[in-house]
């Protein structure tokens, strides 16, 4: 029991469900900020990598904003930006970093997906005389769908995850009882909301791993689960060709 | 009719593929280009439907300049085969087939008869058409490759070394196949492969290249076993070695021929008594 009962016990309080702080608006928030930023840095991002995927070109320049991105702190740019625009901008920019945030593995996810299509697919493609148009939509975009939306579950997760820290400059979420509750010595109430960002952040994850399985073309599904039906394909094909 | 008029490519990092080639490839004809690897043979095939552009010179069908044409438009009239199939791997059998006839604006219903009419024609089980290429063996994808090659009917079809990745049976089968089909259809084919048996068997004129697409020797596969041009091409042909280092060997009941390994391969038989 202890502290976990203590956090349960403090998780299930009907207290948690009243005032500017119940549980159901930080939830409200944390998923909000995700989700807006999430979609902002996907505008900008998925078609970049999408066009660096098609071409070929550009992927050094992606790669080095990508590291770049990848290597600010984010907490460090979220207080920085708050200074900067002032406190009655929390908001914005706590977007910003967000989006700074999911920009590298939205972009990788993108122009990965379209990098790992084997090359004579695409040049199949445009041998039979598909337009650039028709490749992008009809191979590249379908057969890169996964690991584009393994991107997007990846920077999901790290938003979720800054987006708790960002309550430190009060902008709400999910972190806000942890932040608040390590002075307040408050560990039932710490443990609590640690519990729901741990929640929050698996249901997510399980939610597009799903997706990511969902987006597998079928065609390229079947292709690691049936080894038995090609076997019998190829003894089909023996049994048809009786001059061989 | 296809016409090289003094092709060169130089690609972008200074390599010289193809080097002055000129030939003409006769309509409804097999011209099988034959080299080992590196030498610009796929090169050229890629130039005649502008998936390489050539750097110098020209390439005509029937007179005409492909460059003077849309690629777009030229690829979709132009048959494509290639090694590893290339099929889409999120497309069905059926809708591989179909993807010219899509890409021209037939109706899906149509296009659907046509390409299952098609694996017919290519030797394949109707009961293949929802399957995925993953499915298949290695010499069915193949064969689903030279159905969508031959989908939107065209008078050429290009086929970069199609048979090259299967298993020397299927290779048989396959070679057998095409040798059928061409009877049947009469396409003027451009066949790429490095193998010179291959190029024999299915060449109506085989072009034996060297690098940079030199030509060796252009002439029927009669023709060039007969009367190698150098050493160079009796050694790639293996003129004096194998199976076709034949010699004749008295028995009791007349000569027969027998290959380098001394297995007999057939009898000999005098002019007009085969019946």
């Amino acid at each position: 029991m202890n502290l976990f009962g203590e956090a349960i016990a403090w998780l299930t309080d009907p207290a948690r469900l009243e005032g500017s702080y119940a549980l159901p608006t930080l939830l409200a928030q944390h998923v909000g900020y995700t989700v807006v930023s999430v979609l902002v840095a996907a505008v900008v991002a998925i078609p970049a990598g999408w066009l660096i995927g098609h071409t070929g070109r550009g992927r050094e320049v992606a790669v080095a904003i990508a590291g770049a991105a990848r290597a600010v702190p984010s907490f460090g740019l979220l207080v920085l930006l708050v200074l900067l625009l002032g406190v009655l901008r929390i908001p914005e920019a706590a977007v910003v970093t967000f989006v700074l945030l999911a920009i590298p593995s939205l972009l990788a996810g993108a122009y990965t997906g379209i990098e790992a299509i084997d090359r004579a697919v695409v040049d199949a493609a445009r041998a039979m005389g598909m337009t650039e148009r028709q490749i992008f939509w009809r191979v590249e975009l379908p057969l890169g769908l996964p690991l584009l939306v393994g991107g997007i579950r990846s920077a999901v997760l790290q938003v979720i995850a800054t987006v708790t820290i960002a309550a430190y400059v009060n902008l709400g979420g999910l972190g806000w009882p942890i932040i608040q509750g390590i002075p307040l010595r408050r560990f039932d109430q710490v443990l609590g909301g640690a519990l729901l960002v741990a929640a929050l952040a698996l249901v997510v994850d399980l939610l597009l791993a799903l997706a990511q399985r969902a987006a597998v073309p079928a065609g390229v599904r079947v292709h690691r689960a049936t080894r038995p039906a090609r076997r019998a394909a190829a003894r089909s094909e023996a049994a048809a060709s009786p001059s061989a | 009719m296809i016409e090289f008029r003094s092709v060169t490519k130089r690609f972008g990092d200074g390599t010289l593929a193809v080097e002055d080639f000129s030939l003409t490839l006769p309509a409804h004809r097999t011209t099988v280009l034959v080299g080992s690897s590196g030498c610009g043979k796929t090169t050229l095939l890629r130039m005649i439907n502008r998936m390489v552009e050539p750097t110098g010179g020209d390439v005509e069908i029937d007179g005409e300049s492909v460059l003077g044409k849309d690629p777009v438009a030229l690829r979709r009239s132009i048959g494509y085969v290639m090694q590893n199939s290339g099929l889409m791997p999120h497309f069905t059998v059926l809708d591989n087939v179909a993807t010219v006839l899509r890409l021209i604006g037939t109706p899906k219903r149509a296009a659907h008869e046509r390409a299952r009419s098609l694996l017919e024609t290519v030797g394949l089980d109707g009961a293949l058409a929802d399957r995925y290429p993953s499915q298949l063996s290695g010499g069915q994808q193949q064969r689903v490759g030279v159905a969508r090659g031959l989908a939107a009917d065209p008078n050429i079809l290009l086929m970069d070394e199609p048979f090259g990745a299967v298993d020397p049976i299927v290779r048989a089968d396959l070679q057998r196949e095409m040798i059928r089909l061409q009877r049947d259809l009469d396409k003027t084919v451009v066949f790429v492969t490095h193998d010179i048996d291959e190029a024999f068997l299915l060449g109506d004129q085989v072009v034996i290249l060297d690098t940079g697409a030199r030509v060796v020797q252009v002439g029927s596969p009669s023709e060039i076993i007969e009367n190698p041009a150098d050493d160079f091409v009796a050694a790639f042909i293996g003129v004096d070695r194998g199976r076709r280092a034949l010699h004749i060997k008295e028995t009791a009941r007349g000569r027969v021929v027998v290959d380098a390994e001394g297995r007999t391969q057939g009898a000999l038989v005098e002019d007009g008594a085969i019946t």
